[in-house]
Order: C-alpha cells, then sequence, then structure tokens
C-alpha cells in the first residue's frame, strides 16, 4: 500500500515537474487542443505570492536564503471531484490554473494526460535542453600540450 | 530632523511629469519593450534580480525602464514591489552539482570530468567597440555533441583526497537565518552573511574582494570553479504532501579555493569560499566568494586586521538600497536642522570676535 501511494505521488510529482518547467505557450497550446475541458471551480487562488529560494554554503553546506522568487498558484476542483493543485514561477495565473486542471484530471485519467500533455511537453524540454547542450558543448576547451623544441 | 513643510506640490507633480517625459525621450524612437530588455540587456536584468533580491525577469526589465537604467533605483523598486507580495514558504536548497551547465571553468584544473565549457563569456575578447552590432543579424551558434558525462563539483574531486575543508555539517534542526524577517544581530552566522552578500551591492564587494588580494586580509585565492546554468527550485507544498519543481531559475556559483596553513585541531588543507548569486553574475559571484572568506577570519582563527574581515562594517554596508536611502536623504530638506546650526555658528563667531576684541 505504501509502495503503491509513493509510486503515484511520484509520477503525480513527475507530471507537476513537466508542468511547472514547460512554457507557458507550449502549455497553452496542448491546454487549447485537449478535447473535454472538466468544469471546475476554483478553491483558492489565483494568486501571486514569494518563495524564499534557498542555497548551501559551499554547494552542499549550510542552508541559506539566497533570494525571493515570484511565484503563481491556484487550487480547483474538477466537475468529478478531484483536486488540483498548480504551481509555477512567474507571475502567470493563467498557467497556474491550467496546471491545476490537469493535474487533477491526471489523477482521474494518468494515462491520457500523459500521452496527450505531459509526454509532448517533456520532449519539448528535451529538445530546448538538448539544443542548449550543444551550445554549450560547442565551447569546450580541447587542451593540448605544446611540445618544447629542444634543438 | 525633518519639518513638515507646505507647498511644492505642483512643482512636485510637474517634476514627476517632466520625469516621465525624459525617460521616454524622442518620441521618434521607438519605445523599448520589456522583452527587449529582458532579451538584449539580460546582465542589467540579472543584476537587478539579484541585488534587489527577487527573481522575475519581467519586473526586473520594468524596473530598469521605470528607472531609465539606474541600477540601484531599478534595484529599489524590485526591493519595494516584494513587499506588497505575501511569502508562501523556502524552498529546498538548490542543486548546483545537478546544474544544466552552461559555463563551467576552473582555474586549478585543467582536466575536469565534465570538461571545461567557457559559454558565452566576455573573457577573451579584446573589448573593442563594435559598431556592427547594431541591428545586426547574429548567426546561429555553433554545436557540438554533447557528451553525457557528470560534472562533479571541482571541490569536492579534492575533498575526497582530504585535502580540501569540507562543505560543513548541516544541522537539520538548525534554523535558517532570514534577515528579511528579524533585524540582523551580530555577530553573524555564515548563513546570514550569505544571504547579505548574495543580495549585497556588487561594486561595494568588488572592492572589497579587491583589496583582499592587495593585501588587506590576504587568503591566496584560486578560482575552484565557476560554473553557470539552471537549476530546479523545489518546494514543499503542503497541499500535496511532497516537494515539486516550481521551474528552473539561473544561478552563478563561485568556489574560491584558498591555502590555509592549518591549526592546532586541523591540519593544512585548503579552505573555502563561496559564491551564489541569481543571473549570470560572475563577477559579483567571484567577489562574494573572496568577501565570504575574508570574514570567515573569526571562525578559521585568524587575525582581523583588514576591512574586507571585519563582519559588522562589511555587512552593515554592503546593501545599496540601504546606503542609498542614508546617502541621498541628505538632499531632502533639513532647513530646521540647518538654521539651528547657522545660529550655533554665527554665537560662536560672535564670541570669538568678542574675545579678540578683548585681547
Amino acid at each position: 500500500m505504501q509502495t503503491q501511494t509513493s509510486f503515484d505521488n511520484g509520477g503525480r510529482k513527475a507530471a507537476l515537474d513537466v508542468l511547472a518547467g514547460a512554457p507557458a505557450r507550449a502549455l497553452a497550446e496542448l491546454w487549447d487542443g485537449w478535447a473535454d475541458k472538466p468544469e471546475h471551480s476554483k478553491v483558492r487562488g489565483p494568486e501571486v505570492g514569494l518563495v524564499m529560494v534557498r542555497g548551501r554554503a559551499g554547494g552542499g553546506g549550510v542552508p541559506f536564503n539566497l533570494g525571493e522568487a515570484t511565484v503563481s498558484r491556484t487550487s480547483v476542483r474538477i466537475v468529478t471531484g478531484e483536486a488540483g493543485h498548480g504551481y509555477c514561477l512567474g507571475r502567470d495565473l493563467a498557467k497556474a490554473e491550467v496546471i491545476a486542471v490537469i493535474d487533477a484530471l491526471w489523477q482521474r485519467d494518468a494515462a491520457s494526460v500523459e500521452a496527450g500533455i505531459i509526454e509532448p511537453l517533456r520532449r519539448l524540454a528535451a529538445a530546448v535542453d538538448g539544443k542548449r547542450l550543444e551550445e554549450t558543448a560547442a565551447t569546450r576547451v580541447d587542451f593540448f600540450t605544446m611540445v618544447r623544441g629542444d634543438n | 530632523m525633518y519639518v513638515a513643510v507646505k507647498g511644492g506640490e505642483a512643482a512636485i507633480s510637474n517634476a514627476h511629469a517632466l520625469l516621465a517625459d525624459r525617460r521616454r525621450g524622442d518620441r521618434n524612437v521607438p519605445a523599448l519593450r520589456l522583452d527587449q530588455i529582458v532579451e538584449q540587456l539580460g546582465l542589467a536584468v540579472d543584476r537587478a534580480m539579484g541585488e534587489g533580491s527577487l527573481y522575475d525577469k519581467e519586473l526586473a526589465a520594468l524596473a530598469l525602464l521605470q528607472a531609465r537604467g539606474d541600477l540601484i533605483e531599478a534595484i529599489f523598486l524590485v526591493r519595494a514591489y516584494r513587499t506588497t507580495l505575501p511569502r508562501f514558504g523556502y524552498s529546498r536548497p538548490v542543486d548546483t552539482g545537478a546544474m544544466l551547465i552552461e559555463r563551467r571553468i576552473s582555474a586549478t584544473f585543467k582536466d575536469l570530468p565534465g570538461g571545461q565549457m567557457l559559454g558565452p563569456t566576455f573573457d577573451y575578447t579584446h573589448r573593442l567597440l563594435d559598431p556592427n552590432i547594431v541591428g545586426d543579424e547574429v548567426p546561429q551558434p555553433v554545436i557540438r555533441a554533447a557528451e553525457p558525462e557528470r560534472a562533479p563539483r571541482v571541490t569536492d574531486m579534492l575533498g575526497q583526497q582530504g585535502l580540501m575543508e569540507p562543505d560543513g555539517d548541516t544541522d537539520p534542526e538548525g534554523e535558517v537565518g532570514d534577515l528579511t524577517r528579524e533585524p540582523l544581530d551580530f555577530p553573524l552566522d555564515r548563513d546570514l552573511r550569505l544571504q547579505a552578500l548574495a543580495r549585497g551591492d556588487e561594486g561595494f564587494l568588488l572592492a572589497l574582494g579587491y583589496s583582499t588580494q592587495r593585501g588587506y586580509g590576504r587568503s591566496h585565492p584560486f578560482v575552484g570553479e565557476i560554473r553557470i546554468g539552471e537549476v530546479e527550485v523545489e518546494f514543499d507544498v503542503p497541499e500535496l504532501g511532497f516537494a515539486v519543481s516550481l521551474g528552473r531559475i539561473r544561478v552563478t556559483e563561485c568556489q574560491m579555493v584558498n591555502q590555509f596553513k592549518g591549526s592546532a585541531k586541523v591540519p593544512p588543507q585548503f579552505t573555502r569560499g563561496y559564491g551564489l548569486v541569481f543571473g549570470q553574475a560572475e563577477r559579483k559571484a567571484m567577489a562574494m566568494s573572496l568577501v565570504d572568506r575574508a570574514l570567515r577570519a573569526r571562525e578559521l582563527g585568524e587575525d582581523i586586521v583588514a576591512p574586507a574581515q571585519d563582519e559588522e562594517f562589511v555587512i552593515s554596508h554592503s546593501d545599496n538600497v540601504q546606503a542609498t536611502g542614508f546617502v541621498e536623504h541628505l538632499k531632502l530638506p533639513h532647513y530646521v536642522d540647518f538654521q539651528a546650526e547657522l545660529d550655533l555658528i554665527r554665537r560662536m563667531r560672535a564670541e570669538h570676535e568678542a574675545k579678540e576684541a578683548l585681547e
């Protein structure tokens, strides 16, 4: 039972991670194309607030407060009863609301949401990150040793 | 002391209208859009976010536009804005070891696992003004297949050999100080110092870092590693009962490695200074790490002989919003103060002249 719960959380977390990181426009386009959007009511928000971002001294030592970031959040309930929560960096209330509705939908029908929304966003993110990594890789320094001429 | 003075309302209102006009400038020149500022003045945006202590590129761009490019004014605007928003909570500490790296260099190790990547750097440019960039089309950057190689933090590599001071234990019960919630009470722990330095003025920290290099609290620094890139911000969402990513932010991290001859308790090893800043802000991260190391003098049993080692001096003066507030308040009406001073000087002069007349 415990394993089942944590497995579910893992999948739900992974989906929420992808949604929060998705470009707003790409997410909006996918959601526009979603056939039956459930009726939903807002339980909280949407609202903008701050999260204090932390780092660690030396990268792995004592935590410290680096500075704040703007965050949008919304909680919704869809007609079938599932509650969904949307969080993302920035001041984009519409994005937070779409995430919350998708989170609620995911709990009802994870397979469809994964196939129709999460997977395409994951592929998009992989392509964008991959391109950036390749651009960075082109600036990698290839050291070679100069042989000292003795004659 | 200030005294309420009536009058000047029309002057102030007209001055602000004039400010708006001058900010806009020649109407024949197209107005700047925020996305242009975000995309093309990115490092100014990063500095406004870092010292404004608020990660939001669009807000920082708006602040820069409204401040006519005055960075400290923009930082002031960003700081003022953040006070209007509720705090949802604290993130989990970002993991810079898992960064999506855009630049990574080390001045101490040539051959690093994960490699040295120059990224979008000003280094090795000739610093010649180039009129051709104005309105110029720029070709796409060169790409090369990326090797899926992990890039461990350089300090962790030497740490495994015991030659490098470890990151230090973290007390899971320990409260993390937050200077936006509690007034500073000296002496500080390192968490509060790092928070203050992360939002501190780049110019001030640069000068202090430079002073340590010139011998005022010398610490023999080497850049162990600088890395720039994006990290996930994970947040424990109470209604979910687990942490989710809120998205990624770009940060710059600097690991400064410093000589240390050891003490009675500790064998000779390298010590470290740490810099972590929002955005791409390499100079600031380097300066921060130099000053962080200098401010560890008390902890490492070093003599405190230089300004950069004086915690109360450094941290009390590193915030440019506080500094500008106190310096710039001098231009507000001080008529009554000054009148009192004037009276005093006149009385002293009268006494002085009376004494001279007697002699």
